[in-house]
């Protein structure tokens, strides 16, 4: 059977926009990884639960709404709080350079804005966790 | 044993319990390895299975979530992996968003890399390693089912098949498979038009066969009937313990998992092992 890439695709915060987490998750589920989507509107706090629980090796956040500056930084706090402040988390969505700059200090591992190929994203997942 | 404490799986430690989960998965060799290590435990597993869209997920949640007020709960939600590539969506945790707060449950959801019947190879060890680190209930989510996945009935003490209005006749319910697995009947989704009258058929089948068995209207959206069906679920599980028939179930289960571990180990062997082994084989079934 062998190790399969598991990755978990969140959306915090109340933004409904899902398009791009979904089309992500998808290519990942083609490129042959486990993909555990957990839905629209979730807490920081139910993120970092669910990465625990899952064991995932990556975490993706998509945030459309502009509140990634808030959003990423509590979302990596619980991560702490639960043990599993080392695991990759990836942010794709709108976000200003500045800011990906920011998020990069705080210890988001990448950032993915518009227009970014999914080979890309596919090949940075499978990267980090080899 | 790979970088895991076995003190903090005995203290039923989250993080623990979900990297050991992954080397289960991963290795059925190591798996047997660390359910062996920890303590047997008297645990209930409940299985839910039906068709794709029937609500198992939502009935979960609401189920886990009632059942959780006085024991700790696991649940493990398996959906099918791609025989294409292998991957998988695994979207069961977005309904199950009332219990994923609970500190009383645990969720893990799993891809079912290519095992047909419903559920996925490790499953045998994953519930038995929940069952050990103290979770009384073990809620176990096939894939969407069609005619033909049972499997959950050697793992489950009680299985829950759960079925939707607007899904076929009466004579899909006299089909062999699925129809003859449930222990309690569901009818999600009871809002929806026809949903008596399939609950008044699915009874009516039941009557030929002279299976006393429980059927129920639910709606798991709203949560109708979902003490009711928990008490079902109690009342089943004292039958099944009065009767006796709980221990025939755990020795089906022990043997299911068994034969699934030989035969995840079979598979890792070369063709002249497999050789020698059907040649002794052939010994203990006296020539055959």
């Amino acid at each position: 059977m062998g190790k399969k890439i598991k990755v978990l695709i969140a959306k915090p915060g109340l933004d409904g926009h899902d398009r791009g987490a979904k089309v992500v998750a998808m290519a990942l589920r083609d490129a042959g990884m486990e993909v555990i989507y957990t839905g629209l509107r979730q807490s920081p706090e139910d993120i970092a639960k669910a990465a625990l629980q899952e064991d995932v090796d990556v975490i993706g956040l998509s945030i459309l709404s502009g509140a990634h500056m808030k959003l990423c930084p509590r979302v990596l706090e619980f991560m702490k709080q639960y043990g599993i402040g080392e695991k990759p988390v990836f942010v794709g969505g709108i976000i200003p350079e500045d800011d990906a700059l920011e998020l990069k200090k705080m210890g988001i591992f990448e950032v993915f804005g518009p227009g970014t190929s999914l080979e890309k994203i596919i090949d940075s997942m499978r990267k980090i966790v080899k | 044993m790979t970088e895991l404490s076995l003190e903090k799986l005995k203290a039923e430690d989250v993080k623990e319990i979900s990297k050991a989960l992954t080397i289960i998965e991963n290795d059925p060799i190591e798996a047997k390895k660390i359910v062996g290590a920890l303590d047997e435990k008297d645990y209930c597993v409940i299985g839910l299975t039906g068709s794709p869209g029937s609500g198992k997920s939502t009935l979960t949640d609401r189920l886990a979530s009632l059942f959780s007020l006085k024991e700790k709960i696991g649940i493990i939600a398996v959906d099918p992996s791609s025989p294409f590539t292998g991957g998988a969506f695994l979207g069961d945790r977005i309904r199950m968003k009332r219990t994923s707060r609970n500190d009383n449950v645990y969720i893990r959801s799993m891809a079912s890399r290519g095992k047909l019947g419903g559920l996925s190879p490790s499953i045998y060890n994953a519930v038995e390693l929940l069952g050990r680190c103290g979770f009384k209930k073990v809620f176990v989510e096939t894939v969407g089912a069609g005619q033909s996945e049972t499997d959950i009935a050697n793992l489950a003490d009680i299985v829950l098949l759960v079925l939707a209005p607007g899904l076929g006749d009466e004579i899909q319910m006299l089909k062999a498979g699925i129809m003859e697995i449930g222990d309690i009947y569901v009818v999600n989704k009871m809002d929806i038009e026809g949903a008596s009258r399939l609950k008044s058929r699915i009874e009516a089948v039941l009557d030929f066969s002279n299976h006393r068995k429980d059927v129920i209207l639910t709606d798991g959206i709203k949560g109708t009937n979902l003490e009711e069906l928990a008490r079902l679920i109690e009342k089943e599980l004292q039958f099944l313990k009065e009767s006796g028939k709980i221990d025939e179930k755990r020795k089906k289960r022990k043997r299911f998992n068994k034969l699934n571990t030989v035969f995840q180990e079979l598979k890792e062997l070369p063709d002249e092992a497999i050789d020698r082994l059907v040649e002794e084989l052939k010994k203990l079934t006296g020539g055959r």
